[in-house]
């Protein structure tokens, strides 16, 4: 039995009737037709996937569209204002931080939800907070680098040189 | 991959939760955050007939204190539970346990309820309310947290019974989580818990077996003035863990033994 | 002579803007209508036999539009999947790999019947309702046990279960007795699982009317693809399309065809509708070819003042249940396993097993990882037999003089090891590293560092030798360079990057030979409709060395046209005339120019202002035949600590020193070090493809139990170059995309097995995951039987 879905997305609303078992993921991908969001993994583990809903980063293969009822999403489509790259996809672009480019707009989107929360990471925070996103193309050095980059662009401290960086816990 | 079909309905209170599960019978499923019980259906190993999403119940997200005790509603999300003020000031361990489960997606999303309703060895939450005496609340009644992890995904938790609330001692003392994984965002291989309170030790490991396990051998022994190297190597009195991809029960008996040492030690 | 100002430099990517925005275009992208959408049912089982399915259930299921098992295929597609001789020229069994099977399923994923629905969710609910009965069957997922005499049969038809046993060179006992210090030991390369964030996917629109079909599907080699489909499908390449759009990462494993390229494409002409079917995660680990899932049996053997003398490898390789299309390329990794070093003497043998398990087939570095890693460890177990500094044994055994003809007869064409080496010890600060080492152990903290001085084999290749290893196909490139009558240009070439930044770097390429902007030059790649005749793809750190050659080429085929041309409008001869940053002038009237683009117009014109024997237009094709493959190499060091009490393995640093010959882009050559860094030290720390033993069955199909690592699990590389051109191609370069994975494991697995040298461990195998590190080093300080430790403590 389908259900009534009315979600917001980018700023524009859609009213669908969906099954509950469509994936979020699906939802935007097949019925609202942005294809931006990528999967990449079936457990909730690579992030590829991830939008914001009421502005908090989140994995859309692991959220039934009915779910987002009445919810905020943006999705990397709605990231650029008025033909205008987020400092976010601009930095990505200028620090080389993609390469085959399928994982890029979730790592954009979790980015974009760490700087909300901080917007002046240090290296360390940068990682952890994109702990829920992979990459197999990039080894992170330049992924890290643009939010860095970005966090800078954005109103920040200027991104601090020289800082040292090893991974740990 | 691609879930089974199931039917939907959205509850708005706890009661209707309840009569809704009811309807359904034995197949169907609580949805709060989903990340437990998705990925299962998404791999179809988990085929429920009907979904009752609890998300809109209002009030079920409360994070309070009254008196000694805090109140953690079961919709709260580990990102508020690791960002409350009060869980912070009260229960730190609790708050920093939250902060460590899975990654910022799977925080804004994941549920105190689901966690411990879902019963997973692995999970975190569990530990810290078996060692702290915690109450699991449900529609129907109180649970002490030692007799509400029965087995791995088992708990006494009726079909139509839904965890609104878990309740747990105010502790602010000296306190330690020690989450040993391979990749930052995995479950624990092996986690040791460390609180001071009341004048004494609870000690916790997770994933050392199919329920949540406390310590109390390592307890009496700090207890008996044991300095935590020598305490800690009871840590695995008693355990009998089953191996997995990442560790061998031996392994895992050191492990337990190591982290509880460091989880004291490093309490503060 | 045109000045460089687009090769060399930091130009940002072209691709992204799309790519940042949420318009790639990949396979999932592409809709068409009426497409029916695939589930595939696949065995779960690693061997049985497949007695019946039964449709009944699923045929009746909501939206099933056909379901089609191995007899509606065997009249669809012809032949088996391709497998190269590669460098194995004696086969044994190579067991015939039909894209479905028949009667009888030889790995856990192998496809049994296909299901079509007009959409996916229907497709996966009507698979879960067929039922197949199958017959278990004894199955072996161990590379040992299957050679062993009383073996299961990987096939059941098969008399045993070797797949192929080469000797490049046979053994010299005699020589080995020549050295005063020997080692042995065994090299395990476990199985991985490529893991592209982006899975394979295919879309096929078979035209019954038109009879051609057009394929969609993420492919690292399109017009290879459309080649496998042309022997197997009916239909002539020039009634195939293929066109894989942007690729969401390869590492090798959307080279070969797989089963689902033939029956995706074959189920399109079978229901006469377009047919789509997208990789879920599961499927990609059970069923897109792994990579390694090797071990080597290493005897090396030196004099006591260090001089290398001999090496014996014997390289144990598991096929899988069917031999890779390149399967059996990963025995290069005997061809290089001497290394950067002067050797006496080398000899090796390759040996592939069938085994019950996912085919394997090239993976990022593809034999040379394996090499550099035998290599390597050899050198670190050499110099502590010997008591020499690992660092001294290397400096002494280096290869000096180039070109160098290996033990194989193989020609390195240019090489400054030793500068890489100085390099990468200076910037990681060795002494004091080796002195903080020393202090730490004395309070049980144990660092660890360890070298990894590689070199490699690629820009593959020469003709000669890749026609022989592919079965008859050279592996040259094309490119053709066609520039409009606006002056703008388009250039198509066989590569396909998927990640490698091509459409800038080669279009850097083009814009410096031609003199043309850069920004009015457009590449094209990745459809087989375009472009020359045919193309070879990305993999083997090829694109650059052998593609970027022939759009060099191509280009200089049209400034050489254009000069003629030039020539004849300035009334000049040609020898008088030259070519400067794009435009033309005759010898001492360098105010009269005309550029390039003013002469390709006039190109277009009228029959009788061009010289004669001149035809219109101003393009060409070229094809790049490399005279030998190029030869990259390095210095990499990683710094390890090891938590003796956890066994928990953490990577502080890690110092890439390469050397790619001359550079395009150098931001790029970067970022293709640093993913190849990434997913050696994944290797060599966290990931593997398990099977049990016991059932056969995978227990790592998902990624919560295949560890590919997150941010967190790496420090920032540090990177460093030096810069020896190629003498292999005009423009002096290499290739890098592979680099990092080939030195990685090595230099991380040395430096683990440094940190634990105090306890007398010399070696352990990958990934050192810390129940391993730790069961070595408790096995080590031979503790009671209770399990319990010995006193050390230490936060």
């Amino acid at each position: 039995m389908k259900h009534k879905v009315a979600t917001t997305v980018n700023g524009r609303r859609h009213e669908h009737e969906v099954e509950p078992r469509l994936l979020l993921v699906h939802y935007l991908r097949d019925v609202v037709g942005l294809t931006g969001t990528h999967i990449g993994c079936d457990t909730s583990q690579c992030g590829a996937c991830t939008i914001l809903v009421d502005g908090k980063a989140v994995k859309s293969c692991t959220m039934f569209a009915v779910q987002a009822e009445g919810r905020n999403l943006t999705t990397i489509e709605g990231m650029a204002k008025d033909g205008q790259l987020h400092p976010l996809q601009q930095a990505f672009w200028d620090e080389h931080g993609l390469q085959c480019g399928y994982c890029t707009p979730g790592f954009i989107m979790a980015a974009a939800y760490l700087l909300s929360l901080n917007p002046n990471p240090t290296d360390d925070e940068i990682r952890k907070g994109l702990e829920g996103n992979l990459c197999r193309c990039t080894g992170y050095v330049n992924i890290i680098k643009s939010v860095k980059s970005a966090a800078a662009a954005m109103g920040g401290a200027p991104a601090r040189a020289g800082e040292k960086s090893v991974a740990g816990r | 991959m691609i879930p089974a079909a199931f039917e939907y309905a959205r509850a708005s209170s706890v009661d209707e939760a309840a009569k809704l599960l009811d309807q359904y019978g034995e197949d169907a499923k609580v949805l709060a955050g989903g990340h437990s019980l998705i990925p299962l259906m998404r791999l179809r190993l988990a085929q429920p007939k009907a979904l009752v999403d609890i998300n809109g119940i209002k009030g079920l997200d409360q994070i309070k204190v009254e008196g000694s005790k805090l109140h953690v509603g079961a919709l709260a999300r580990h990102v508020d539970i690791q960002n409350s003020e009060v869980v912070k000031d009260k229960l730190p361990i609790l708050a920093e346990v939250a902060g460590e489960v899975g990654d910022n997606q799977v925080r804004n999303m994941g549920t105190m309820g689901g966690v411990v309703a879902h019963a997973d060895a692995a999970g975190d939450y569990p530990t810290i309310a078996l060692i702290l005496d915690a109450e699991i609340v449900t529609n129907k009644r109180s649970i002490a947290a030692k007799d509400f992890f029965k087995d791995l995904f088992t708990t006494p938790l009726a079909a139509n019974e839904i965890v609104t609330e878990v309740v747990f001692p105010v502790a602010d003392g000296p306190h330690k989580y020690i989450k040993f994984r391979r990749r930052l965002f995995d479950w624990a291989i092996v986690g040791a818990a460390a609180q001071k309170m009341n004048g004494g030790w609870r000690i916790g490991l997770t994933n050392v077996g199919p329920t949540p396990v406390r310590a109390k051998a390592v307890e009496d022994a700090l207890q008996n003035g044991a300095k935590p190297e020598e305490a800690a190597q009871h840590a695995s009195d008693g355990l009998n863990p089953s191996g997995d991809l990442r560790a061998s029960p031996e392994y895992k008996k050191h492990l337990s033994r190591v982290l509880t040492r460091r989880a004291i030690e490093q309490a503060t | 002579m045109a000045v460089t100002t687009m090769i060399g430099a930091k130009i940002h990517r072209r691709e992204d803007p799309r790519l940042v925005s949420g318009e790639g275009r990949f396979v999932d992208d592409f809709t068409l209508p009426n497409t029916a959408h695939v589930a595939f049912v696949r065995s779960p089982y690693a061997h049985a036999l497949i007695k019946t399915i039964d449709l009944t259930a699923a045929s009746k299921s909501p939206g099933v539009v056909a379901i089609y098992t191995h007899k509606d295929f065997a009249k669809a597609i012809a032949g088996g999947i391709p497998v190269a001789p590669a460098f194995v020229a004696e086969k044994k069994h190579v067991p015939n790999r039909f894209p479905i099977a028949d009667k009888e399923a030889v790995y856990q994923g192998e496809i049994v019947a296909v299901v079509l629905a007009d959409d996916t969710y229907q497709a996966v609910d009507a698979a879960n309702l067929i039922d197949v009965d199958y017959e278990q069957l004894p199955a072996v997922t161990d590379l040992e046990k299957a050679l062993e005499p009383n073996s299961p049969r990987v096939h059941s038809a098969g008399q045993d279960n070797l797949a192929w046993d080469l000797t490049y060179v046979p053994d010299d006992p005699a020589a080995m007795k020549e050295a005063d210090v020997v080692v042995k030991e065994r090299f395990h390369h476990q199985r991985l699982a490529p893991t592209s964030i982006e899975t394979r996917g295919v879309l096929a629109d078979y035209s019954s009317a038109d009879r051609n079909v057009t394929v969609w599907m993420s492919s690292q080699n399109p017009h290879l693809m459309r080649f496998y489909l042309a022997l197997a499908i009916g239909l002539p390449e020039s009634r195939i399309r293929v066109i894989s759009p942007d690729v969401g990462g390869g590492f090798g494993s959307k080279c070969p065809p797989h089963p689902e390229d033939y029956l995706v494409t074959a189920a399109s002409r079978l229901s006469g509708r377009p047919v789509k079917w997208i990789e879920s995660r599961t499927e990609a680990i059970h069923g897109t070819a792994h990579g390694r899932g090797e071990f080597f049996d290493v005897e090396a053997g030196a004099k006591k003042d260090g001089t290398l003398v001999a090496l014996k490898v014997t390289q144990y390789l598991d096929a899988g249940g069917y031999v890779g299309n390149l399967g059996a390329f990963q025995g290069v990794a005997c061809l290089l396993s001497g290394g950067a070093y002067r050797w006496k003497h080398v000899s090796a043998r390759t040996i592939g097993v069938l085994t019950n398990r996912v085919p394997t087939d090239i993976y990022r570095g593809a034999g040379r990882p394996e090499a550099t890693h035998l290599c390597e460890r050899t050198m670190d177990l050499l110099a502590g037999a010997l008591k020499m500094d690992p660092v001294a044994l290397r400096r002494k055994n280096f290869a000096t003089e180039f070109p160098f003809t290996n033990n194989f007869g193989l020609v390195y064409d240019s090489g400054n090891y030793e500068g890489a080496l100085d390099k990468a010890l200076e910037m990681v600060g060795y002494e004091k590293l080796r002195r903080e080492q020393e202090e730490g152990r004395k309070h049980g903290k144990y660092l660890g560092i360890g070298f990894s001085s590689w070199i490699e084999l690629c820009g593959i290749g020469p003709s000669g030798p890749t026609a022989g290893a592919t079965g008859g196909i050279g592996l040259v490139e094309s490119a053709q360079v066609r520039v409009f009558p606006t002056g703008s240009v388009a250039v198509y070439v066989g590569t396909h990057s998927h990640g490698q930044g091509h459409d800038t770097t080669f279009t850097q390429i083009a814009a410096d030979t031609l003199g043309i902007p850069y920004d009015m030059i457009e590449l094209h790649h990745g459809d087989t409709a375009e472009g020359p005749a045919f193309g070879y793809g990305t993999y083997g750190s090829r694109s650059l060395a052998v593609g970027g050659m022939a759009v060099h080429k191509a280009s200089k085929k049209v400034v050489h046209k254009a000069r003629k041309l030039a020539a004849h409008i300035f009334e000049a001869a040609e020898d008088d005339v030259v070519f400067d940053q794009g435009q033309f002038y005759v010898k001492g009237s360098p105010d009269k120019r005309k550029g390039i683009g003013e002469i390709a117009l006039a190109s277009y014109g009228a029959g009788s202002s061009l010289p004669p024997e001149m035809e219109h237009g101003l393009e060409a094709v070229a094809y790049f035949d490399p005279p030998n493959f190029v030869w990259p190499f390095g210095t990499h060091i990683a710094v390890v600590d090891v938590d003796s009490e956890t066994g928990n393995v953490e990577l502080l640093r890690y110092i890439a020193v390469d050397d790619c010959g001359n550079i395009i882009n150098p931001m790029i050559v970067e970022g293709q070090v640093h993913g190849g860094v990434a997913q050696g030290v994944a290797q060599a720390l966290y990931e593997e493809v398990v099977y049990d033993d016991e059932s056969g069955q995978m227990r790592t199909g998902t990624l919560t139990d295949y560890l590919v690592p997150t941010a967190n699990e790496f420090p920032t590389f540090e990177l460093g170059r030096t810069i020896t051109p190629s003498e292999t191609n005009e423009l002096g370069v290499k290739g890098i995309g592979e680099a990092g994975t080939i030195a990685s494991s090595a230099a991380v697995m040395n430096a683990v097995c440094d940190a634990l040298s105090p306890f007398g461990i010399k070696h352990m195998d990958m990934p050192a995951s810390p129940d391993r590190v730790w069961k070595l080093i408790h096995a080590a300080r031979g503790a009671s039987s209770d399990g319990h430790d010995g006193k050390e403590a230490r936060k």
